[in-house]
C-alpha cells in the first residue's frame, strides 16, 4: 500500500479557498525574515480526487463493526446507530466556539446539562462532569478527585491505591500519575477479590481501591458490598471502572454499590464509533463527598438559563481545554433518548445472555478457567492446544475467516487468554456463526496446524515482524531515502 | 544452553561472574528465552551505586519489560555499550557476548546467598 | 429495539440451551440490595424521527454559530474542506478500534504514520505520536516528560501561556508534584525568557501565545542549558512560521483543531505531540511504525509499545489508551487535500486578513494594539472606551468577541482579542471597523 508521500505530485490545491479580497501582505515583510519559513513542510500537491481514492484504498484494509462482529472484550464493540452521527453534523453544534457567551450557546450548554442529569441517574450517584475525554482521563480526573480529598481533610498519608490483579493497565498508570503508589491484590479461586487479602492491606496508608465492576473476567463481584464497606471503614475511597456497565445499565447502579467515583466509557456503552482509537469521552460520576472538587467550569442551571460556574475554590482544576467531547457528548445523548429505560434495559439483558450462551457453548472446545456465571463478556484459555498453537494463532486464523478476534493475553491472571464480549447487538444467527469458527480452529490445531501458524493469509498483510519495528523503529516516512 | 558453574545466579534469573573485586553480571539463559526477541536494553549509568537487589537497568522485548536486580552491592565500572546497537546478543550470547554490567563489588561476601548452577537449574526446571 | 437482533424467541432459546429459567437469574449475582435501590430515570423511548427532531432543536438553539466569528483563543474558525468529512464518514474507519490486530487495521495504522510523519514536517521535529486528547492535555504530558528527563521537579511557564493550557497543565503539575514558575512577559507582548530560572526540568512558551504574538525563539534554546524547550504551536500558522524545530526545541506540542475539524463547542480536539528521537523511550501514547510482514511485504505497526500503560501498567509514561485518532485521520486528510501549496496559502490568507483589520484598527481613533510585536491571525486591541461597551456593540452588529475577563487575568486590561481567519470577507472586517469606529 502506498503513503501519500509515495504519490506522484500534481498542480495543487487550486480553488480551495478564494483569492485574497483584502491586499496580499508578504511574510517576511510583516514578520521579519527570521520567523518565516524557510523550507516548506513535505506534504504533496494532490488532486482531490487522488486523495478519495488514497483514503477509500486505505479504508478497505481497515475492519470496522459494520464489517461483522468484533468481540474484543472490555470494548463493548456494539453497533453504531447512523443517527447518532448525522446529528453531530448539524451546523449549531459543529459551529459553536467554545469562547461564545452563554446566552448564545444555550443550545450547546443545554445538552451537556441535560445529558449530565439522564449519566448521573444511570450512576445513582450525586454529580457528573463531563470534562475527562476517554476512559484513561476518567480514570485520572478520578485518581485528583481522591488526592484532593485527601488533602482537604489533612490525611496527605493516604497514599497507596488498591487494584485486583486483573486490573486493566490503564488504572496503575492512573494512579501513578496522580501521584499514588500501587499495591495489587490478588484474586480468589472464583475471580473475584480475595476480601482476606484486601482487609489485610487496608491501614492508614491507603487512598482506596480502584475496581472493575463486573471485572475484567466478565464476573461480577457478588461481595461488591463487603468490598466498598471494608473500604469505607478503613477510611477510603471507592472507584468504579465503568468500561463493563454494559452488562448492568438499566437495572443496577454503581453508586448503589458503594461507588465514589465512576467513569462512563461513553464510546462504549453509549454507542459513540471509537474511530480506530478515539476520540472517546469519559464522564466522571462522584458521591456527596467528592462533588465540591470536580473539574471547573461546571455546568449548571441558574434559573432558565444554563451556566458555566468556575467559582468552586476547593476544585481540582481542569483537566480539559473546554468542556470535554461535545460532539461524543451529543452522540450519547441520541442514544439515550431513543433507547429510554426499556431500552437500557434490555440492552444489558441481550449483552448478558449472548455472552453467556456463547461462554456454554465455547467452554465445551476451550478452557474455561472460572466457569460461572458470566456477564457482559468472559475469558477463555488458548492452553493445551496442540502443535504449539498459541492464543496468538487463534487470533490470526479467526481473521482468516472474515470476523475480528477477541482481546487477546488480557487479563493478564489468565494464561493465553481469549477475552470474548459479543455485545447487545449480536444476535443468534451471529454468535453461532462465530462459536462455529472457533470450533472449527479448534479441529485445525490438530489437524492441520500450519493453516494457524501461518495465518492469516486472507488479510491485506501477513504477521508483521514487531521485532525489527521495535529493534529499527521506522516512525516517520523516509524521504531521504526513497 | 548450559548454566556456566563458574556463575551465580539469581531467583529473579540474572547470573553473576565474580572475579576478585569485580562481578560481571547478565540475564539468564531462561530469562531471555521467557521474554522473547530482546529490542532494548536500558544500560545503568557509569558509576552508580546500588545496592544488591537494588534496580540495575531493565530489558524490552515486543511486549515485555523486565528488571535487572543487582545480584550484589556496588558501583558500576563498565557497561555492555554494544547492546545499544545489537540488543539480540542478549537473545544469542547471553552467558557471554550479551552481558550487561561490570560491577566493583563492595561486598564480596554476599556472594554467599546466590544461587549456583544446579541450584539454580532445579529452580527453573 | 432496532439495534437489538434477538427476537423473544431467539431469547428464549438461548435461556434454555444455558440451562436458565429467566433473564433475571442472569443477574442473581448482583445483590439483592443493590437491585433493590434501582430507579430508572423515567425516559420514555423515542423514535429516530423524534430524537432527530430534539438534536435538531438543541443544534438550533445554539445562536453562537449564526454569528460572525472573531473568536479565537486556540480554536478557530477555519474552512473544513468537503472531503475531509466524506473520508471520516467512511465507517471502516470511524467504527474500528484501536488497532491491537494490525494485520485488519491497516487502513487506520498507515493513516496514522502518515498523520506521525506531517506533525514532524510541519514541527520540524524527528518523531510525533499518533495524538493526544486536546492541545492542553499533551502540554501537561509535555511537562511531564520533561520531568522525567531532568528531574528538577520544577518547570518554567510563560506566562503569556493560552489560560486553558495553563489551568489543565497547572492540574496534572500539582497531581505530579511538579512546580510552575511563571516566566513574565514584556511590553512587546513576548516571553521575556531572559528572566527564566534555570534550575528547572523545562521552559513552556507558546507561540503565537496568548495575545497571538509570534516568540521569539532564536538564540532561546541555547540560552537554557540543558533545560528543555517545550514549545506550544498552532498548526496552521506553521504553514508559514518557521517551525519550533529550527529553534531547537525539544518537545513541540500543540492543538491541532485548526487542521480540519470543526470548532464543536470545543471537543473533540486533536493533541499534537513531537519531541526528538533520542527521547523515543519517554514519549507518552501511541506511536505507530513501518515494518515488514512475514512475506517481506511491507506494513504498519504499533511500535514501542512497552512505554504503554497496556506492558508497563504503573511505570508506563503515561495512561492514556483512547486517544484523537479519527481527529488526526481528519488533519491528515486536510493537510493532504490542500497541501503544501494550500497550506500556505490559506496561512497568508489568515496573515492578510488580520493585518487589513489590525492596520484598519490602528487609524480609529480611541483604538491601538495592545503589543507591538508581530503576529499571524489574531491579536489584542486596547481600547479607551470600556471595553464590554466596544465588545456589546460589535455584538449587536452580529460579531462573536471574546469576553475581556481572560485578558484581564492575564494582567491586560480594558482589551479585546480578535481572531480573523481565512473565512472572515473583507465587507465583514470593513463593518467591525465601522462598529468600533463608532459609526452605526
Amino acid at each position: 500500500m502506498k503513503v501519500l508521500f509515495d504519490h506522484a505530485l500534481r498542480e495543487g490545491a487550486g480553488g480551495l479557498f478564494p483569492s485574497s479580497d483584502v491586499p496580499a501582505r508578504t511574510p517576511s515583510d510583516v514578520l521579519g525574515s527570521d520567523l518565516v519559513r524557510a523550507r516548506a513542510p513535505r506534504i504533496p500537491n494532490l488532486c482531490e480526487g487522488d486523495v478519495a481514492r488514497h483514503y477509500t484504498a486505505l479504508s478497505k484494509l481497515n475492519y470496522g463493526v459494520d464489517d461483522g462482529i468484533y468481540p474484543l472484550g472490555s470494548c463493548t464493540m456494539k453497533y453504531n446507530p447512523k443517527l447518532n452521527e448525522d446529528v453531530t453534523r448539524l451546523p449549531g453544534f459543529v459551529g459553536a466556539h467554545p469562547r461564545a457567551d452563554e446566552a448564545l450557546s444555550q443550545g450547546t450548554l443545554g445538552l451537556l446539562y441535560e445529558l449530565s442529569g439522564l449519566l448521573r441517574g444511570i450512576s445513582g450517584m450525586a454529580a457528573v462532569t463531563l470534562q475527562p475525554v476517554a476512559g484513561a482521563h476518567g480514570e485520572l480526573t478520578g485518581m485528583f478527585l481522591f488526592k484532593r480529598y485527601f488533602e482537604e481533610r489533612g490525611e496527605p498519608g493516604r497514599t497507596r491505591v488498591l487494584l485486583p490483579d486483573s486490573a486493566h493497565g490503564t488504572n496503575p498508570a492512573s494512579a501513578a500519575m496522580a501521584g499514588f503508589s500501587v499495591t495489587e491484590i490478588r484474586s480468589n479461586d472464583r475471580g473475584t477479590v480475595d476480601l482476606d487479602a484486601l482487609r489485610a492491606e487496608l491501614d492508614s496508608t491507603v487512598a482506596g481501591i480502584m475496581l472493575t465492576v463486573p471485572n475484567t473476567l466478565g464476573i461480577f463481584e457478588e461481595n461488591i458490598l463487603e468490598v466498598t464497606r471494608a473500604v469505607h471503614d478503613a477510611g477510603g475511597l471507592c472507584y468504579f471502572d465503568g468500561a463493563n456497565l454494559n452488562s448492568f445499565i438499566g437495572r443496577a447502579r454503581p453508586g448503589d454499590m458503594g461507588a465514589d467515583v465512576f467513569h462512563f466509557n461513553l464510546h462504549k456503552t453509549l454507542s459513540t464509533p471509537h474511530g480506530g482509537g478515539g476520540p472517546g469521552a469519559g464522564a466522571v460520576a462522584v458521591s456527596q463527598p467528592l462533588v465540591d472538587y470536580l473539574p471547573v467550569p461546571w455546568i449548571e442551571k441558574m434559573g432558565e438559563t444554563i451556566r458555566l460556574d468556575w467559582d468552586h475554590p476547593k476544585s481540582i482544576g481542569s483537566v480539559h481545554s473546554f468542556y470535554g467531547n461535545f460532539l461524543v457528548a451529543v452522540r450519547a445523548y441520541a442514544y439515550l433518548l431513543q433507547l429510554g429505560d426499556a431500552g437500557l434495559r434490555a440492552v444489558s439483558e441481550n449483552a448478558v445472555l449472548n455472552a453467556n450462551y456463547l461462554q456454554e457453548r465455547l467452554k465445551k472446545t476451550y478452557p474455561l478457567p472460572y466457569d460461572r456465571l458470566c456477564k457482559h463478556e468472559f475469558v477463555l484459555s488458548g492452553e493445551g492446544l496442540p502443535n504449539h498453537i498459541s492464543t496468538l494463532d487463534i487470533a490470526k486464523r479467526l481473521i482468516d475467516y472474515g470476523v475480528h478476534p477477541p482481546t487477546i493475553y488480557f487479563p493478564l491472571i489468565v494464561h493465553e487468554a481469549l477475552m470474548i464480549e459479543p455485545t447487545e447487538t449480536e444476535g443468534r444467527e451471529s454468535l453461532d456463526r462465530f462459536a462455529e469458527i472457533l470450533e472449527a480452529i479448534a479441529v485445525e490445531a490438530r489437524e492441520r496446524p500450519e493453516l494457524l501458524h501461518d495465518a492469516p493469509t486472507r488479510a491485506p498483510v501477513r504477521r508483521l515482524d514487531q521485532t525489527q519495528a521495535a529493534r529499527n523503529p521506522i516512525l516517520t516516512y523516509p524521504f531521504d531515502k526513497s | 544452553m548450559t548454566y556456566p558453574a563458574a556463575f551465580r545466579y539469581t531467583k529473579e534469573h540474572e547470573w553473576v561472574e565474580i572475579k576478585g573485586k569485580q562481578a560481571r553480571v547478565g540475564i539468564t539463559d531462561h530469562a531471555q528465552a521467557e521474554l522473547g526477541d530482546v529490542v532494548f536494553v536500558e544500560l545503568p549509568s557509569m558509576g552508580t551505586v546500588v545496592k544488591k537487589g537494588g534496580h540495575l537497568g531493565t530489558v524490552e522485548s515486543v511486549k515485555a519489560v523486565s528488571d535487572v536486580f543487582s545480584p550484589l552491592s556496588g558501583k558500576v565500572v563498565a557497561v555492555n555499550d554494544s547492546l545499544e546497537s545489537s540488543p539480540e546478543m542478549v537473545n544469542q550470547a547471553p552467558h557471554a557476548e550479551g552481558w550487561i554490567v561490570l560491577l566493583e563489588i563492595s561486598d564480596p561476601s554476599e556472594a554467599n546467598g546466590l544461587l549456583d548452577a544446579a541450584a539454580y537449574q532445579a529452580l527453573i526446571a | 429495539m432496532r439495534y437489538l437482533p434477538n427476537a423473544d424467541a431467539d431469547r428464549r432459546q438461548m435461556l434454555k440451551s444455558i440451562g436458565r429459567e429467566s433473564i433475571d437469574e442472569l443477574f442473581s449475582d448482583i445483590p439483592e440490595e443493590v437491585l433493590a435501590k434501582f430507579e430508572p430515570l423515567g425516559l420514555a423511548p423515542r423514535s429516530e424521527l423524534e430524537v432527530l427532531g430534539e438534536l435538531t432543536r438543541w443544534a438550533e438553539a445554539s445562536d453562537a454559530a449564526k454569528r460572525v466569528s472573531l473568536l479565537g483563543g486556540g480554536i478557530y474558525d477555519h474552512y473544513v474542506p468537503r472531503i475531509v468529512g466524506h473520508i471520516l464518514g467512511r465507517s471502516e474507519f470511524y467504527t474500528a478500534y484501536t488497532p491491537y490486530q494490525p494485520e485488519i487495521s491497516q487502513g487506520t495504522l498507515t493513516a496514522m504514520f502518515e498523520f506521525q510523519t506531517l506533525v514532524c514536517e510541519l514541527t520540524g521535529m524527528e518523531i510525533a505520536n499518533a495524538s493526544m486528547y486536546d492541545g492542553a492535555t499533551a502540554l501537561a504530558e509535555a511537562v511531564l516528560m520533561a520531568d522525567r528527563i531532568r528531574k528538577r521537579r520544577r518547570v518554567a511557564v510563560a506566562a503569556n501561556l493560552l489560560p486553558q493550557f495553563r489551568r489543565v497543565l497547572a492540574t496534572y503539575a500539582w497531581a505530579a508534584g511538579i512546580e510552575l514558575v511563571d516566566v513574565p512577559f514584556d511590553a512587546s507582548g513576548r516571553c521575556a525568557w531572559d528572566r527564566a530560572p534555570h534550575d528547572v526540568s523545562g521552559l513552556v512558551v507558546q507561540s503565537p501565545n496568548a495575545f497571538g504574538v509570534i516568540e521569539s525563539l532564536g538564540g532561546l534554546k541555547a540560552a537554557l542549558g540543558d533545560t528543555l524547550l517545550i514549545v506550544v504551536t498552532y498548526p496552521l500558522a506553521l504553514g508559514l512560521l518557521e517551525p519550533p524545530g529550527a529553534f531547537g526545541a525539544d518537545i513541540v506540542v500543540g492543538e491541532g483543531q485548526s487542521l480540519g475539524l470543526p470548532m464543536g463547542f470545543g471537543g473533540p480536539l486533536l493533541g499534537l505531540f513531537a519531541t526528538k528521537g533520542e527521547y523515543l523511550r519517554q514519549l507518552p501514547g501511541r506511536v505507530v511504525g513501518r515494518t515488514v510482514d512475514a512475506d517481506g511485504k511491507p506494513g504498519y505497526t504499533m511500535a514501542a509499545q512497552t512505554r504503554e500503560q497496556h506492558i508497563r501498567r504503573e511505570r508506563a509514561t503515561s495512561n492514556i489508551c483512547t486517544n484523537s485518532a479519527l481527529c488526526a485521520l481528519a488533519a491528515t486528510v486536510y493537510l493532504v487535500s490542500i497541501g503544501a501549496d494550500g497550506l500556505r496559502q490559506v496561512a497568508e490568507l489568515n496573515l492578510a486578513k488580520a493585518h487589513y483589520l489590525a492596520d484598519g484598527i490602528g487609524r480609529l481613533k480611541g483604538v491601538r494594539l495592545a503589543f507591538d510585536g508581530p503576529f499571524f491571525n489574531e491579536f489584542v486591541v486596547r481600547l479607551t472606551e470600556p471595553a464590554s461597551a466596544a465588545r456589546r456593540r460589535l455584538a449587536d452588529a452580529g460579531f462573536l468577541v471574546e469576553d475581556p475577563n481572560e485578558l484581564e487575568s492575564l494582567g491586560v486590561k480594558n482589551s479585546l482579542r480578535i481572531a480573523v481567519t481565512e473565512q472572515r470577507s473583507r465587507k465583514e472586517l470593513d463593518r467591525v471597523l465601522s462598529v468600533l469606529g463608532g459609526k452605526r
